[in-house]
């Protein structure tokens, strides 16, 4: 049997996203749905058990569970129904606007649940060794970071005894303590690229306490062993090229990836919702509406941020402008937001004349002085000076309303001073 | 002197430089970005700390193990110690965010936390 079931809004994720948005959407009459496969509130902050979180949003250091809880409290109103258990599995748009999701859960089966608006925020998933053609062997003890974080924080087992970690992404860099802290040894983290890819605070407090190895530009050439993984081979790079005659090798019986993540954005896509391959997620307005009218997406689902705080601002904006599509007053007038110079992507890619605008961006280079500056139709309309930029590092800003005067293009670049 | 240091208390990671002539032993804190870098500095060269997370065993059905914390950065020389007696320990549930679980760690007068709520 079928249970239908009907709200204004229905968000997708209960994540940082998720209950950020869910929190300004229950400030408003409308009635929203929340719904998570997982059972318990938070998305991957749950496994975070590490602090670092909420500084910016909270004025506090918390730990992820701690952040979970502290948004879990505040979307919780009489006006928000939450739905943990369930996975959406299929979702689409009908003919008179609104969206119908098929919804399965082991306590109520299969539910079909019809909303006026969506909210967007399934996070992201992790890249994986397929997707970077490593040669060797099939051995167990060949791990994401995150799912070892996971198997370790909350079911409370160890992956191995030596690990050796693949990139020197966030998580990669909080396992290698986590595991250091749980009596695993950690023998090296391997980073192709000539800076680590995570946050330096990351490096300093989780390899350099350990006096852990950090092997910049190297690359793992072979994982070898029959039934358990016995050791990786590493070999320097030269202009990305293995240089296999200094290759060495590093016993150990556990490998852990931490090589990215990629925005999870299959419902996205039976929406039928433009994406932005520069970011994996959706390209949206100033309002983080999505190409088609009535979806909003805000969160890892958008871009990967590495601070939550970030993602629960994000998504509280796009709370909000749920509640105003809802009430007609949302102004969806939209002009192109692009990037040129030392810039991976811009988000959002649209914005509204006569508005404010927040950006978020993800820097190309290394640099210790860079000027972000912007230009409205080819004129120079706004900059601001950085002391640190890095491609670990998001970068935020907003523009006042009085810059963001006539309609036309909006490109930024970052330059670099000499 | 001088010394080199990253703060690690915001992602930020302020690039700090602490300076000290021979005669003295205060340090001259620059490079950071708020009150907390300077703060960071003099007792990374005096007496390091860091804020411990691990997770303790417990009986819940729901949730095999449950997140803790120090209340406070814990001196490193303390750190191994505590970890070791986090994992011998069981905690019986109900338990709340906040609430002690050991109390004053090495007359330091910090804390052992939960992270989480857990009632069944
Ligand atoms: C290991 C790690 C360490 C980090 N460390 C820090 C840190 O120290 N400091 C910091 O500020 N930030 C940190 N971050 C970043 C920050 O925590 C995340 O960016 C943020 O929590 C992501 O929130 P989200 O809601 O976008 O996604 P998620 O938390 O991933 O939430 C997405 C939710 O959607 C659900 N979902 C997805 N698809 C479906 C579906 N079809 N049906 C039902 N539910 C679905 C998932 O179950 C999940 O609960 C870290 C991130 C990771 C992964
Ligand atoms: S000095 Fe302040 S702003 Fe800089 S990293 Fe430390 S806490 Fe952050």
């Amino acid at each position: 049997m079928i249970h239908d079931f009907s709200y204004d809004i229905a968000v997708i994720g209960a994540g940082a996203a998720g209950l950020a948005a869910a929190a300004e959407t229950a400030k408003s009459p409308f009635r929203t749905v929340v719904i998570d496969r997982e059972d318990q509130l938070g998305g991957i902050l749950r496994q975070c058990i590490h602090n670092g979180f909420g500084l910016r949003y909270f004025k506090e250091e918390l730990t992820g569970p701690e952040y979970a809880d502290r948004v879990a409290a505040l979307a919780a109103k009489p006006n928000v129904e939450f739905k943990t258990g369930t996975a959406v599995t299929e979702i689409k748009r009908l003919p008179d606007n609104g969206f119908e999701l098929l919804a399965f859960s082991a306590a109520e089966g299969v539910s079909r649940i019809r909303a006026r608006a969506l909210f967007l925020g399934m996070g992201c998933r992790e890249r994986n060794r397929g997707n970077l053609a490593i040669p060797g062997s099939r051995p167990a003890g060949i791990f994401t970071a995150g799912a070892a974080q996971k198997l370790l924080n909350i079911e409370g087992m160890l992956p191995g005894k030596s690990a050796v970690i693949v990139g020197s992404g966030d998580i990669g860099l909080i396992m290698a303590r986590r595991l250091r802290w749980s009596g695993v040894e950690v023998k090296a983290v391997v980073e192709i690229m000539p800076h680590p890819s995570g946050l330096t605070r990351n490096v300093v407090q989780c390899l350099n306490d350990f006096g852990i190895p950090l092997y910049l530009e190297h690359s793992v050439v072979n994982i070898a062993g029959r039934e358990r993984v016995q050791y990786v081979e590493v070999a320097p790079l030269d202009n990305g090229i293995p240089q296999l005659d200094r290759q060495f090798r590093i016993e150990c019986d556990t490998v852990l990836f931490s090589v990215g993540l990629i925005p999870e954005n299959e419902l996205s896509r039976q929406l039928g919702v433009e994406l932005n391959p520069a970011t994996g997620g959706a390209i949206v307005d100033a309002n983080l509406q999505t190409s088609v009218p009535g979806v909003f997406a805000g969160g890892n689902v958008l871009h990967v941020h590495d601070l939550v705080d970030f993602v629960s601002e994000e998504a509280a904006d796009a709370g909000r402008s749920i509640v105003h599509y809802l009430d007609g007053t949302l102004n969806s007038q939209a002009n192109p937001v692009t990037v040129s110079a030392n810039l991976k992507y811009v988000v959002p890619n649209k914005f509204n004349t006569g508005e404010k605008g927040t950006y978020s961006f993800r820097p190309l280079i290394v640099s210790d002085a860079a000027t972000l500056e912007a230009e409205l139709n080819g004129r120079l309309v706004w900059k601001r000076k950085f002391t640190y930029v890095k491609p670990a590092e998001m970068l935020k800003v907003e523009l006042p309303a009085e810059i963001l005067n006539e309609s036309g293009t909006l490109v930024f670049r970052l330059q670099e001073e000499a | 002197m001088e010394k080199k240091l990253i703060c690690i208390n915001c992602p930020i990671g302020c690039h700090l430089t602490a300076e000290r002539s021979n005669d003295s032993d205060a340090w001259s804190v620059t490079g950071n970005r708020c009150p907390r870098g300077e703060l960071y500095a003099r007792n990374e060269l005096t007496d390091p700390r860091r804020v411990v997370t691990a997770t303790v065993r417990c009986n819940s059905e729901l949730m095999p193990r449950l997140p803790v914390r120090s209340s406070e950065p814990l001196p490193k020389r303390y750190i191994d110690a505590l970890l070791n007696r986090l994992y011998d320990m069981e905690v019986k549930i109900p338990v709340k965010r906040g609430e002690v679980l050991i109390a004053n760690v090495e007359n330091t007068g910090i804390d052992v936390i939960f992270s989480c709520d857990c009632g069944k």
